[in-house]
Parts: structure tokens; C-alpha cells; sequence
């Protein structure tokens, strides 16, 4: 029988990381409900072994279920009846597959009937789903949402909302409206507080929001009267069962067709307030979009492997000048680099992961208890690397699925450009990533004060002292290299004193950081496992070459050099 | 209403995916080189037993295999997907049972458990096809019996209904219970197994497992009541010895051969009798019949 997790070894080698120990040993306080719930783990090769399993169920459902659904779903999609959106028959099963199973409230504590997962194997299994269908990935894993809940709403919506979101209620984050998309801080819909029953009430507009018509609702709406910044905003809870949302219409989109993307009517919708009011945008959907953002990581690494995969297999079945394509440099040369900016892809996507595990759950246990002063330090370095490696890992892993799924539609020569094949599909599956949850452009706003702040290079300098194989020392000492290029070209660019100019070179040096500690990352791989030597070794290449261009522009630039855009864009007026 | 509901259920060797090692040179079944499956049809009739429980609260699932120790793991998978509990019945004086010895041995298994509303079994396994089983058990316990079911309707007032698919067309059909019934491969597939009970039931066993390994979980299996799968032996039922395994077996196989299906010229006869009659000539003439 087909199995997506068996067939992708490079999960396990991922979850089997030195720092799941700790990890686990974390999120399961040392095992401590293994007597109050039939299904908790003993130990930590008890939970390992779970994670496991539930893997190998989740890619069973991927490779008979969800796989096959795709090609229907992507040309069914969804509908709007009544103002409501009936899914695609295909995702509907797709769904059903995954709630029977129990693959929902996969991270949430097991009060809440949750499996109390940590973060990594949650993550693993939304890779294994974008495999098959990214668009899927968008219903299934809004579940995410109930993470903001968790963490910030009262104890009675937790009892109330998290238990439903275990038994397979979907969700969805209703922030964007036609005038407030990257700049959510102009979000108007607006939110009334009634003395007479103490609930909030809900109207406006929503655009562009993906399952809007899930069960719970997280809105983001404007409840202080007479603000226009993102001070005024507060988040609130929508149930479904209480009416007042209608879908004006679903999107026509480029890609991942199966997921609703609406626009939702709000007429006197009662909500109630998630947190505290005021906090809406500047905490709560801060931390909502961190975990999103994790999860179009998982997206796009997911999409990288249905690349490689389709194109792999086109690339030895395809027979042209009597032999399989694949023998061909030029066919071969691609699909290494695809390979290797898959695998540095899915490294950054796990470290970041681990990383967010670790703060988060420190943050669950202060809530239990007051932390220790070392375990305030241990959460606080988390959390930066966590915010440090989120939009370096979304804004480069979404290029690279691009990236890749462009050069495997290329590998498919004419019949890639023709519907017969996945290829097709999955390109326009791909183009998404880069755009939604925030711009590539908009990652390397959130990174580069981590350029300026050295963030970037203290964590190479730290992945320099990591032990590495022998063989891969000469690598290491290329990645020293590359390092001081970084350095210099950062140094140079601060030099101008002008944050005009920092704008318009961060995206050269968040790209020269991230690929850096991709390269780092997969060093640490390929040590731990030789499946990882070549595109190690591929991807320190690209780096190289990457960092060379990136360098010499910032060599010669200067603060002058942006008016040439600027006058360029005037003269064609 | 809560039912007592009996799911019989096979370890087979997955004979739908079948390399060139899949047949000894002997023309018999390599077991080694075949993965060992849960009888597809089995897990069709699992299914109905879990909606009935899914829509008869208090209803109880048991599910009974015979066969070796490792047939345990059809146990676990049926665990995983909802039954309630299960029983391996497993002895050397069940090897070489046919049809006819199998459904004996189950059937005298199956008064171990008292009063059952409702047996549900595949129609038939992919190792042998014969059909046999499900109607001989029904046979021996007295019992009525549904066969090639596709859907169960509904249980009330101890009346059961069910959608049952004939060559022709389909069949709703009414009985009292207890009944057994078969269920075919067109009914809805199986539940996926469920997370939360994989981790619940993953160490369940029976005390010829844990036994047999160096597990470290014999302690936890040991104070878990839902973690001891049954375990019978020809002693833990009141039978006959003849009539089990081959002595009880009067199914003998003559010759196994490998057939090799080729496709030829089609002909198209009518339903005239001299066409009928020419057809049974060339068919008897070339051994085909006869």
C-alpha cells in the first residue's frame, strides 16, 4: 500500500532530531497525565512512537484519500449555496478522512480532547497533506486558529470552542477586508458592544478569506470607535451557529482552487471578545499570523516535494534522443538543485519549528508555574530565534516552491504546459505561498532588523561550532567564508546611515542570511544522516553563487543608485 | 437500541499485490512473500457494525479471528477503528481447516460469548473466495442469515433491514434477529483507524505476544484491563476434535495449477438453441466442460 511518510524518509530523519528530547520531555511535563488519559505517552520513546504512527496514518489517508481527490478537486471547487460554501465532493471526503482519524486539535492539550502534539509532528503531517493537495492544507490546517485561542481566550471559550475544534469543527481568521490587505491597521469592519446582552455585534465586509465559512471564526474589527490605526482594533470569536455572516461570492483564483477563498457579508453577526479589546492586531494576530506563516512554510516544502516528485518521475519515464531524459545534464542539473533547495527548505522549516515548540511551550508552563530564571532565558532565545527564522524560512521556502515547480514544469517540456499532468497544477498551487499570510516583500521587512541586529550572524557563527563530518569540513570553512562576505556587505550597506537604502538592499541580505543558514543547516544534516551529503553540497554551490551576485551589486551600490528606479518609473509616466 | 454485535474477521496475505515470488514452486501461496492483510471484505463488514454502534448507543463491537498469533494485529486494527474488544482464536489443531472445519471451530468460539443480536462478516476472503464461511456459521448456530449485503438499513424492535446486492439489481430485505450477515466489497469502505485510539490500543496483546517478546510494556499491558486481547485455544471451547483442522476437513485438493488467463478472438453467439447447442459441443470437445 502506498504511504506518502514511508516514502518520504526525510520526515523521519526530522523528527528524530537530537532536541525532540527536551522537547517532548517539555510539552508532556515529563509525562505527567501518562495515568489520567488512556492515549497519553509513558515516555519519551513511547510519545516518539506515537508521533510515528500517527504519521503513517496521516500519510495512508494522503496517499489513498487525498491524492487521488486532488486532480477532481482542483476542477470542482467549492460553491456558494445560500450563502454558505458546500466544498468540492473531493474535499469533502478528504475532510471526513482526517476528522474520523482524529488528525484535528492535533497540538491542543488533551483537556480540550486534543492530542498534545508538539508542533514538529503537527507541522510534519500539514507537509505530508501539501504534498498531495496544498489547497486542502488550507481547510485542515486553519485548525491553528484554535492555538489563539488557547493561548489568549477566557477558560469558559476555551471549554466552549477547543472540544469542537478537536471533534473536526474547521476555522478560519477573517483579517483582510478590499482596503486593509498588508496594511491590516486600516481594517474597519465594525464591532458594537450591546449592554443589554453583552455581546459584541459585527458588521462590514470581509475579502480574500480563506474557509470563511468555517465553523469558529476569528475576526479581527475595529470596537473603539472614532480610531483609524491598528490601536482601535480587537479580536473576536464568530460562531457559526449563531448567523449573521453570508458569503457574498468565492473567489476565481490562479491555484489552490479547492480552498474557499470568500467574501464575507457581516450583518449584525454576534461575536464575543477574544482577549482583551485593543489588542487585536498588535498581539493576537501577531502571534496568529507567526503560526500561519510556519504553516505556509510547511505548504511550500510540501508543494517542493510534489515538484520533485512529478518531475523525477517524468524525468526517468520520458524517453527523447533514445535515452531518459534524466541522463541529460541538463535535466539532471535541474532536478539537483530542486532537490537540494527542497531539502535546506525542509531543514529551516523544522528548526523553525522546534524553535517556536520550545518558547510556546515555556509560555504554556508559565502560565502553570512562575519559570525559573534559566528557563526565562532558555523562552526568551527561543522566541527570538523563532521570530528571527519565520519570514527568512516563509519568504525563501515560498520562492524556492516556485522555483521548483517552475523548473519541473520545464523538465515536462510542452506536455507540462498541457492539463494532462500534475506539474500544472502544482505551479499554480505554488504561486500562492509568496503572496498570502504576507509578501515575500513583506518577510524581509519583518527580517532584516534582524540583518542589523546581528541576529542572523551570531546564529551562523553558532552553527560554525556544531560538530560536522570530516568530509563536510571543507564546506564549512566555504560557509566561514561566506559569512564574512555577509558581514562586509551588511557593514556596508548600514554605512550609508540611511534607512531608505537598508529597504532597498534587504532583500539581498535577508536572502544572503537565510541561504547561509540553509547551507549551515543542511551540514548538520548530512552529518547526522549521508542521504543529506549531495544536496549539502549542491546547495553550499548555490549559495556561493548566490552570495557572489548578492555582494557585488552591494559592492558597487549606493543610496544614489535608488533614484535610477525611482526616475525610471517617472520618465515612462 | 444496544446491540451485541460480532464481527468475524481474516488475516489474509494480500493477494491483490502479487510479485513474481507470490506462488511457490509447488503452485501453492507463498505466505513469506505476501504481505499479511486485514480481509478486505472484513473490514466492509467492521464498518457496518460501527455505524450501527455509532447509531445505537451502548452497542458493543467484538471482533473474533482465528488463525495465528500475529492475527492479533486484526484484532489491534479493528481496536483502532472502534470495536470495543476481540478474541484470537488460535491452536495447532486448527491448521488445514476448510470451510467446514473453520466455520465449526468459530462457531462453537462464538457460544463462548453468549447472546449475540447481530454477526457481521465479509463475504468472502481473497486467499480462498469460497463464500463458505460466513453461511456455514449461520448454519450451525441456527441462526439467519443476509448474504452479500451492502448496506444495513437499520436495526429496530430486534427487525433488521438490509440493502443487499444480487446480479441483477438489489434487494431490501427484513429479518428478525439475530441474523447473520455478509457483507460485500461494494459497501462503504472502512473508517480510517483514529489517532487517539492507535495510541489507546497500540500495545494491546495477547499473553502468547507478550510472551514472546522482550517487550517493555508487559507491566502496563498487564494493568490495563483494554490491553489484553483474548486469547483462546481448542481448551478454551467445547467441540469436537474430528471435526476440526484436517481431520475435520473434507475439502481435498486434487491439483493446483497456475492458470494463465489469454485473451483470444471474442465470438458472439445468439440465444438461438442451435448457437447454445454448438457452444456446449466446442466446450465439452475441448475439456473447458465436462
Amino acid at each position: 500500500m502506498a504511504n506518502l511518510y514511508k516514502e518520504t524518509p526525510e520526515l523521519k530523519f526530522h523528527l528524530n532530531h537530537p532536541m525532540m528530547k527536551h522537547l517532548v520531555e517539555l510539552k508532556e511535563r515529563n509525562f505527567a497525565e501518562k495515568d489520567s488519559f488512556d492515549y497519553a505517552p509513558q515516555n519519551f520513546e513511547d510519545a516518539m512512537d506515537s508521533y510515528d504512527k500517527i504519521l503513517e496514518l496521516t500519510g495512508e489517508i494522503c496517499s489513498d484519500i487525498i491524492a487521488p481527490n486532488a486532480e477532481d478537486v482542483d476542477h470542482d471547487g467549492p460553491q456558494v449555496v445560500n450563502g454558505h460554501v458546500v466544498y468540492a465532493p473531493g474535499t469533502a471526503k478528504n475532510l471526513e478522512a482526517l476528522v474520523d482519524a482524529g488528525l484535528m486539535g492535533i497540538t491542543l492539550p488533551r483537556k480540550y480532547n486534543g492530542l498534545n502534539f508538539p508542533i514538529v509532528p503537527y507541522v510534519m503531517c500539514a507537509d505530508l497533506v501539501s504534498t498531495c493537495d496544498a489547497g486542502f492544507t488550507n481547510i485542515w490546517g486553519l485548525q491553528d486558529c484554535a492555538e489563539t485561542i488557547h493561548e489568549f481566550a477566557s477558560e469558559d471559550q476555551k471549554a466552549r470552542f477547543l472540544p469542537r475544534v478537536s471533534a473536526g469543527e474547521t476555522m478560519a481568521m477573517d483579517l483582510t477586508e478590499p482596503d486593509a490587505g498588508s496594511d491590516l491597521q486600516a481594517v474597519m469592519l465594525k464591532a458594537t458592544y450591546n449592554e443589554s446582552d453583552g455581546y459584541w455585534y459585527l458588521n462590514g465586509v470581509k475579502r480574500f478569506i480563506t474557509n470563511g465559512d468555517g465553523d469558529i471564526a476569528l475576526v479581527l474589527a475595529r470596537s473603539e470607535e472614532g480610531t483609524h490605526d491598528g490601536r482601535g482594533l480587537s479580536m473576536f470569536i464568530y460562531d457559526k451557529k449563531n448567523g449573521g455572516v453570508t458569503v457574498r461570492r468565492i473567489e476565481n483564483k490562479m491555484g489552490i482552487k479547492g480552498s474557499p477563498t470568500c467574501e464575507l457579508v457581516f450583518k449584525n453577526a454576534r461575536a464575543e471578545l477574544c482577549g482583551d479589546r485593543k489588542l487585536g492586531l498588535i498581539k493576537y494576530v501577531m502571534s496568529l499570523m507567526n503560526g500561519a506563516r510556519l504553516g505556509i512554510v510547511a505548504q511550500s516544502v510540501g508543494l517542493s516535494q510534489a515538484a520533485y516528485n512529478e518531475a523525477k518521475t517524468y524525468a526517468k519515464d520520458r524517453c527523447q534522443f533514445g535515452k531518459a531524459i534524466i541522463e541529460f545534464p541538463a535535466v539532471y542539473q535541474m532536478l539537483g538543485l530542486i532537490k537540494a533547495k527542497l531539502d535546506a527548505s525542509r531543514s529551516i522549516l523544522y528548526e523553525t519549528a522546534r524553535f517556536v515548540d520550545l518558547y510556546k511551550t515555556w509560555g504554556q508552563i508559565s502560565e502553570e508555574r512562575k519559570l525559573e530564571p534559566a528557563e526565562r532565558d532558555e523562552m526568551k532565545k527561543y522566541q527570538k530565534l523563532a521570530d528571527a527564522c519565520t519570514p527568512v524560512a516563509k519568504g525563501i521556502t515560498s520562492e524556492f516552491c516556485n522555483q521548483n515547480a517552475y523548473d519541473c514544469v520545464q523538465i515536462h517540456g510542452g506536455s507540462g504546459f498541457m492539463k494532462d499532468y500534475a506539474c500544472e497544477r502544482i505551479y499554480r498551487d505554488a504561486r500562492i505561498t509568496s503572496i498570502y499570510e504576507g509578501t515575500t516583500q513583506l518577510q524581509v521587512v519583518a527580517a532584516i532588523r534582524h540583518v542589523t541586529t546581528g541576529t542572523y550572524l551570531n546564529m551562523m557563527r553558532q552553527y560554525e561550532n556544531e560538530e560536522v563530518a570530516p568530509e563536510l569540513e571543507d564546506l564549512r570553512e566555504t560557509l566561514k567564508g561566506l559569512t564574512d562576505t555577509y558581514e562586509s556587505s551588511v557593514a556596508e550597506v548600514l554605512a550609508f546611515k540611511n534607512n531608505d537604502y537598508i529597504d532597498f538592499q534587504a532583500r539581498r541580505l535577508v536572502e544572503m542570511a537565510g541561504y547561509i543558514i540553509m547551507s549551515h543547516l543542511l551540514l548538520i544534516d548530512a552529518t547526522r544522516d549521508k542521504q543529506f551529503r549531495l544536496s549539502a553540497e549542491i546547495f553550499v554551490q548555490f549559495t556561493e553563487g548566490e552570495i557572489a551576485k548578492h555582494a557585488g551589486i552591494i559592492a558597487a551600490g549606493k543610496p544614489e543608485e535608488m533614484t535610477k528606479y525611482t526616475k525610471c518609473m517617472l520618465s515612462n509616466a | 437500541m444496544s446491540l451485541n454485535i460480532l464481527v468475524l474477521a481474516k488475516q489474509v496475505p494480500d493477494t491483490r499485490n502479487v510479485g513474481k515470488d507470490a506462488m511457490t514452486a509447488e503452485g501453492t501461496v507463498n505466505r513469506a512473500a505476501l504481505a499479511a492483510i486485514f480481509n478486505p471484505e472484513d473490514l466492509n463488514a467492521l464498518e457496518q457494525a460501527l455505524r450501527l454502534k455509532d447509531q445505537n448507543p451502548g452497542t458493543t463491537v467484538t471482533v473474533l479471528t482465528m488463525g495465528p498469533f500475529r492475527a492479533a494485529e486484526i484484532i489491534r486494527e479493528s481496536l483502532y477503528r472502534g470495536a470495543d474488544k476481540g478474541f484470537v482464536l488460535s491452536d495447532r489443531a486448527f491448521a488445514g481447516s476448510d470451510t467446514l472445519a473453520t466455520s465449526y471451530a468459530l462457531s462453537c468460539a462464538i457460544r463462548n460469548l453468549g447472546n449475540i443480536d447481530l454477526i457481521i462478516c465479509g463475504r468472502q476472503a481473497i486467499d480462498g473466495d469460497t463464500a463458505q464461511v460466513g453461511p456455514q456459521v449461520a448454519e450451525k448456530l441456527g441462526m439467519n442469515q443476509i448474504t452479500y449485503a451492502e448496506e444495513i438499513q437499520s436495526v429496530k424492535n430486534d427487525i433488521i433491514r438490509v440493502k443487499r446486492r444480487v446480479e441483477k439489481g438489489i434487494e431490501i430485505l427484513e429479518g428478525p434477529l439475530p441474523m447473520l450477515v455478509t457483507v460485500n466489497g461494494t459497501a462503504a469502505p472502512c473508517r480510517p483507524r483514529n489517532a487517539k485510539l492507535l495510541m489507546k490500543y497500540k500495545y494491546a496483546r495477547i499473553p502468547n505476544e507478550l510472551q514472546a517478546s522482550n517487550e517493555d510494556y508487559t507491566t502496563l499491558c498487564n494493568s490495563r484491563d483494554f490491553l489484553q486481547i483474548g486469547e483462546w485455544s481448542v481448551n478454551d471451547i467445547v467441540c469436537d476434535n474430528s471435526e476440526l483442522g484436517l481431520s475435520g476437513s473434507p475439502t481435498k485438493v486434487k491439483k493446483i495449477e497456475n492458470v494463465v488467463f489469454q485473451a483470444k478472438e471474442s465470438k458472439t453467439f445468439t440465444a438461438s438453441d442451435n448457437d447454445i447447442e454448438s457452444l456446449i459441443q466446442e466446450l465439452i470437445s475441448n475439456h473447458t466442460i465436462g
